[in-house]
């Protein structure tokens, strides 16, 4: 299983928090799981990812799309940060 | 660096009593530079439109702790720095509030004032916190002030060295 976590403004637009899957097969990468989740979920995902500017974490660290997952891993998706 | 204290959380701090521990822990200590960070009314153009009613800040749990650790690491593989102090609050913030504080101590002040600010700027650019702002106009999640594609960037580079 997978668990994959959204935030602040993305977590609105999506209206999910976060959601535990099997890991699909062929997905290995942050780009494969991208394309799933929109598939899986359509339209909404599809708006509220579409930015390139959404962030990745993979396991709590910040990752590239190309990043490979696999199962037990968490991943994030998240807008530019703003704390401070 | 000699010690790391982080700390995510509701309540607000007292800047002397961090500060007093700091300097109480070792008699070494020549230099303690600090920062910090506070809710401002205005954040717009027009004023009396803008004005901020409260912040509500949003973190990611787990990853917001690591990301303070390896940019205090940073920090001290740059600078000869002794103890490091990091608070940033979450939750619900009005005006005035303090929602972050930085303290760096070290031998000499040169060290101590870099490692301060190079803290700062990672930590806003880095750190896994979300602010989102209620005004009379309503709610709005704060954009990011560098380019988004910037903030990414250097996002990954700062947590890559770990």
């Amino acid at each position: 299983m997978i668990t994959v976590r959204y935030f602040a403004s993305i977590r609105e637009k999506l209206g999910c928090a976060d959601e535990t899957l099997e890991l699909p097969c062929g997905v290995d990468s942050v780009q494969d799981l991208l394309e799933y989740l929109k598939q899986q979920h359509g339209q909404l995902w599809e708006e509220g990812l579409k930015n390139s500017a959404v962030l990745v974490a993979v396991n709590q660290a910040v990752a590239k799309r190309s990043a490979a997952i696999k199962d037990g891993d968490e991943i994030a998706f998240f807008p530019p940060v703003t704390g401070g | 660096m000699r010690s790391l204290k982080i700390s995510i959380q509701q309540e607000d701090f007292s800047i002397e009593t961090e500060c007093k521990a700091l300097r109480s822990s070792h008699k070494d200590i020549g230099a303690l530079a600090t920062f910090t960070g506070l809710v401002r009314e205005i954040d717009g153009a027009d004023a009396q439109h803008d004005k901020v009613v409260s912040l509500y800040l949003e973190h990611y749990p787990g990853m917001t702790e690591k990301s303070l650790q390896d940019i205090a690491e940073a920090a001290d593989a740059r600078w000869s720095i002794l103890d490091v102090c990091i608070i940033h609050r979450i939750g619900k913030l009005t005006a005035a509030e303090q929602i972050v504080f930085v303290a760096v101590s070290s031998l000499h002040r040169q060290d101590a004032f870099a490692a301060c600010s190079f803290i700062m700027d990672f930590l806003k650019t880095s750190a896994p916190f979300w602010k989102k702002s209620t005004t009379q106009a309503g709610e709005q999640w704060v954009e990011a002030k560098d380019s988004d594609r910037q903030a990414a960037e250097s996002w990954a580079e700062g947590i890559q060295k770990r």
